[in-house]
């Protein structure tokens, strides 16, 4: 399975953007998001960007004002989870041009047409920019 | 710039997200939810809404769930989008049905027929989108509706396409193996597509398969390994590079499946040994992902067939990782070390005051890792430290997950390493004080078990000054507030055992105590049962002994209580301790024999005791009995006896003989009781076989009948004597060194003195000595054990003399180096120097420093993982900093102060009541968003509410 979700909450713990790879229901998301997001923002920047959590990890890292968790597995390799994050960040910044939380809220289903190119059944299917975002810039000429 | 395009948004819309995003509380953003969730119901069900419109009004309904609240009156509105014609709109249909709906869902059904039909669409970018939803919403049921087109779609002719069906093929597999068992070889065939996405993506499916059934795909690694070769080789498209590494997450799936391959298997790993040696050359160890793909070859190297060269590039990898400052390679370099420490022990030596560093190291995420590490390395020379450091730990944690695992793993190490009985008891006794609800009950039985056997055979007066210093310590323990139920039974069970045994505590104390144990634990019926028990025992030894019972006032009144209890159980326990109290000397001798819970029961399966009185009534012309076997035509009578053995088991009399006695009634009385279907030998026949049985794995029944009958095969072979005998290599000095603590800690500090000699030009030495001494304790272990067998032939004794000097100036560097990096890391072994260290962090705002310092155009040159990046003097850096001044959590609260006094903006704490409305944030929220738009395009820092939501994610 490997990817169990991907949230950006931002520094207040809101939620910016969630996907989840397996199916919880509202009140588990929500009962999830505050218990990660409360362990993950209590840390320092000297810290481990990984936080175990329950029987699965959860890989974090903070732009500005932006926190991005992935849950992963046990036996993930932390440190490529920690690069595909900001390989995502990356991707939206080419998109949107000096990407911004703003443009994440404005553009929530933009987003989510990017996961939906890099990450299928919780794997990792694509890391070309050119690939991920080639799809999602045909669906604006439309 | 990601502006309108397509995407073209209402005013409404706009108004509605820069709400939320200004929203400073929970509250205050749930208001603005439920507001938002009323004026949606009114609107979705108008008719004639355009669709752009109705677009809009779906990612609303997102916002609102993902938001955490049920949108789920919008659900049908999202499934019609999925049949509109326009691509954009159909797409967000599908993205809002797979956000909003599990597999099961009734409206799937409503769903799968769009489906079929996209994916037959002359539109690629249509048949993504259903794939896109075939993967999430397709489940067991239906994935024969949908199958064949999938199947088709393998051979498109667009590379997105064949990329995604691949994948919805994996979904299948993953629902339902079986279902599309016949059709796993596709992925072998997309292994070969010459589009490396389609290839990569395969890798995931196929890693799957090889993870359940590897020898049905050794006939790949020649493949994997040449795919490999030819990405590290950069062949790859440029599109694929991340940080001028050839497509780094390809290469990490590659390696994590020719771990697989190779594992146990020399031919195949012989295969590999090159690439993996290349990789390691090449890769860019400065970068996050050049390490990640590093971590990943050693994972790889240590899992298949060991090759020298490859475990010394991983073991260089691992030291310098561990070397690092950054916490992240740490704790990647303390995961590599317990998967290399599997091949070569020797290697955890050289590491051990960086381990030590990161054992101590506040940052409970390492903590946990180096405790796993140190779990993988314990053995009995270093057991007592790790688990006490262990329970310490426990002891300081809230997470009842975590603190379950570790305390199991006490556990496991205690049993399987123990160096003594008196140690483990005092180990289980922490582990239970602290987390007793959270172990296993059979644990609780092996000690009880343990204590009543005791050391074994010959030495009784060790045995009695062990259960001495047991009841010693459960008198004191007993003393604690709210102790978990599990180990009370334990202290109930060792005290009416073994209280009064020594004659150092008088009945009346251990009896005071006990009834103390069932009056404060009143709900705890198991316990209650325990004491009562345990004051019988008492009460007929104190008989036995000829001197006289006086029942305590409140032992009185407790059995007054348990003799009415609706327990029947209890009611039992009560009726039999004053049954018992009413005999004389001479039978409670004989049904309450002191110190015997380890006797045999000699049981008379015939009965013969009874034959004169069977005698007797026959004469008296009674029935004679008939065997059940050789009754006829009563067959249907004990049928439904046997029927109504279930019903009648738990309340009413029961005709048939007792079973075995269960584990849980460790008492006498029972024992005495029951009818044992077979003799428990003797203990001194046992011991033999003890012996013979540790070069035998126990089998599982026999382990069952141990649990019943006081038996310890399954553990003494562990922990007991009997274990040194097999280890008789090891001379007479290691297990006098280990029998008990103290002279443990002599060991450790005979050591390290002697490393102190060796380092005493060096004046740092004694920073680190508390350190050294916990190193030689954890590792010393495992060079003495080494060593010893040396020290045997005088010979050898030059040799091993090298070998400590050659490991010493190793230590004494990590000492230097230790002092080089700054001393934020106090070299105490106390906690002391943490909270300072902790304080002064908190103080910042800890994530300030982080804040937009990768420039995008920068960041394939700089990010030498983040620390480096952090270092980095650009400009923008500078400029972030002094941008992350302005919005500092403290001053945010300043800046919100003004204009809302009640907020608190504490990460962590969201649910604030709040009385400010939103309407007072500014008087025209279009006109300010407009005007940050504007400012934004300028270029200039924005002065919004949330200054924040502008903040450019990349530097």
């Amino acid at each position: 399975m490997g990817i169990r979700f991907i949230l950006m909450v931002n520094k207040q713990g809101q939620t910016r953007l969630a996907q989840y790879y397996e199916w919880l229901t509202l009140e588990e998301r929500r009962a999830l998001e505050g218990e990660i997001v409360r362990k993950c923002l209590a840390r320092n920047e000297q810290q481990c960007s990984f936080v175990e959590h329950r029987n699965y990890k959860i890989v974090y890292r903070r732009y500005a004002s932006l926190f991005f968790l992935v849950g992963v597995d046990n036996d993930e390799n932390e440190l490529a989870i920690l690069e595909f994050i900001h390989l995502l960040v990356e991707t939206m910044d080419r998109h949107f041009g000096n990407v911004c939380e703003l443009d994440i809220m404005f553009h929530l289903e933009k987003a989510h047409f990017m996961l939906e190119e890099m990450v299928m059944n919780g794997c990792i299917v694509e890391t070309s920019k050119a690939n991920i975002l080639t799809p999602v810039q045909l669906l604006e000429k439309t | 710039m990601g502006s309108q395009g397509g995407f073209y948004q209402s005013k409404e819309f706009l108004d509605l997200v820069k709400s939320i995003g200004e929203a400073r509380s929970k509250a205050e953003e749930d208001r603005i939810v439920l507001n938002e969730i009323e004026t949606l119901k009114r609107r979705i069900s108008e008719p004639d809404i355009p669709k752009r419109k109705m677009k809009e009004y779906i990612i609303r309904l997102v916002y609102i769930e993902m938001l955490g609240h049920d949108a789920s009156f919008g659900y049908i509105h999202a499934v019609k989008m999925t049949h509109d014609d326009s691509l954009l709109v159909k797409r967000t249909g599908y993205l809002a049905v797979t956000l909003f709906l599990n597999e099961d869902h009734d409206l799937i059904i409503l769903i799968v027929n769009t489906i079929q039909k996209d994916l037959k669409s002359d539109n690629y970018l249509v048949v993504c989108a259903a794939l896109n939803a075939v993967c999430k919403l397709i489940n067991e049921e239906t994935i024969p509706a949908v199958l064949p087109q999938v199947m088709e779609l393998l051979a498109h002719p667009k590379e997105a396409v064949r990329k995604k069906a691949i994948m919805a093929l994996h979904r299948f597999y993953q629902k339902s193996p079986s279902s599309v068992s016949h059709l796993v070889s596709n992925f072998r065939k997309r292994l070969c597509d010459n589009d490396p996405g389609v290839m990569g993506a395969t890798l995931c499916p196929l890693f799957e398969l090889i993870a359940i059934d590897v020898n049905s795909y050794k006939d790949l690694v020649i493949s994997f390994v040449s795919i490999l070769k030819q990405v590290a080789e950069r062949r790859l498209s440029k599109a694929y590079d991340y940080h001028q590494m050839p497509a780094p997450f390809i290469q990490i799936k590659l390696l994590k499946i020719l771990a697989l391959l190779g594992s146990g298997d020399k031919q195949a790993s012989e295969n590999m040994y090159t690439v993996v040696g290349d990789i390691f050359r090449k890769c860019d160890s400065s970068s996050n992902i050049g390490n990640a793909v590093l971590y990943e070859c050693i994972c790889c190297v240590s899992s298949i067939y060991p090759n020298p060269k490859l475990l010394e590039s991983a073991a260089d990898v691992i030291s310098r990782f561990l070397k690092s400052d950054s916490h992240n390679l740490k704790y990647m370099g303390i995961d590599a070390l317990g998967r290399l420490i599997k091949i070569s022990p020797e290697i955890a030596e050289q590491h051990q005051l960086a381990v030590i560093d990161c054992l101590e190291d506040p940052d409970d995420t390492l903590k946990r890792k180096t405790f796993e590490l140190l779990y993988k390395m314990t053995k009995s020379t270093n057991v007592e430290v790790i688990v006490d450091r262990m329970i310490d730990y426990m002891i300081s944690i809230n997470d009842n997950h975590y603190k379950t695992e570790i305390a199991s793993r006490c556990v496991e190490l205690a049993e399987q390493f123990a160096p003594s009985n008196q140690w483990f008891i005092q180990t289980m006794n922490r582990v239970f004080e602290h987390a007793g609800d959270l172990v296993n009950i059979k644990v609780a039985h092996n000690l009880m078990r343990l204590i009543a056997e005791g050391f074994g055979e010959d030495d009784d007066n060790a045995d009695s000054k062990l259960r001495s210093s047991a009841v010693e310590s459960y008198l004191r323990i007993l003393g604690e507030p709210k102790l978990p139920s599990v180990f009370l039974q334990v202290i109930c069970w060792v005290l009416g055992e073994y209280g009064t045994a020594d004659g150092m505590f008088s009945a009346s104390d251990i009896t005071g105590k006990l009834c103390d144990v069932a009056e404060a634990y009143s709900n705890d019926e198991t316990v209650k049962a325990y004491a009562t028990t345990a004051l019988m025992k008492i009460y007929a030894f104190e008989i036995a002994a000829r001197r006289k019972v006086d029942m305590l006032p409140e032992c009185q009144s407790l059995m007054e209580e348990l003799l009415a209890s609706h327990s029947t159980d209890l009611q039992q326990r009560a009726y039999e301790l004053q049954a018992v109290i009413g005999l004389d000397a001479h039978a409670v001798e004989c049904i309450m024999p002191s110190d015997a819970s380890c006797e045999d029961i000699e049981v008379d399966r015939d009965l013969s005791f009874l034959n004169d009185y069977i005698q007797e009534a026959i004469e008296k012309g009674a029935q004679p009995y008939i065997p059940e076997s050789e009754r006829s035509g009563m067959l249907n009578i004990s049928n439904f006896r046997n029927q109504d053995h279930h019903e009648a088991s738990s309340h009413g009399l029961r005709f048939e003989a007792y079973e075995l006695p269960k584990p849980a009634v460790q008492s006498r009385i029972p024992q005495t009781l029951i009818a044992s279907t077979e003799i428990v030998p003797v203990p001194e026949p046992m011991y033999p076989r003890e012996s013979y049985q540790t070069t035998m794995p126990s089998i599982p029944s026999d382990a069952g009948s141990a649990e019943l009958k006081l038996r310890l095969e399954g553990v003494q072979k562990k922990w007991g004597r009997p274990t040194y005998t097999p280890a008789t290599s090891t001379s007479n000095s290691t297990s006098q060194k280990t029998v008990n603590g103290t002279s443990q800690g002599d060991g450790a500090s005979t050591v390290s003195s002697m490393r102190e000699t060796y380092d005493s030009r060096k004046p740092q030495v004694e920073v680190s000595h508390e350190k050294q001494k916990l190193a030689a304790s954890l590792f010393g272990g495992s060079s003495k054990t080494e060593k010893r067998p040396a020290a045997g032939h005088k010979a050898a004794k030059a040799s091993s003399h090298m070998v400590e000097k050659s490991h010493v100036p190793k230590s004494s560097m990590e000492v230097a180096s230790e002092k080089a990096a700054p001393a934020q890391q106090p070299p105490d072994l106390l906690d002391l120097g943490e909270p300072t260290a902790t304080s002064t962090a908190l103080q910042l705002d800890p994530f300030e420093q982080l804040e937009g310092l990768l420039d995008t155009t920068e960041v394939a040159s700089a990010v030498n993982g983040a620390p480096a990046a952090s270092r980095s003097p650009d400009i923008m850096a500078l400029y972030a900093d002094t941008a992350a001044g302005i919005h500092n959590k403290n001053d945010a609260d300043l800046l919100s102060g003004l204009s809302n006094p009640s907020v608190t903006n504490m990460p962590g704490t969201t649910a604030m009541p709040q009385v400010t409305q939103s309407s007072s944030k500014g008087p025209n929220p279009k006109d300010s968003l407009e005007k940050d738009a504007l400012v934004r395009q300028m270029g200039v820092n924005p002065s919004s509410q949330n200054p924040n939501l502008f903040k450019d994610l990349l530097g």
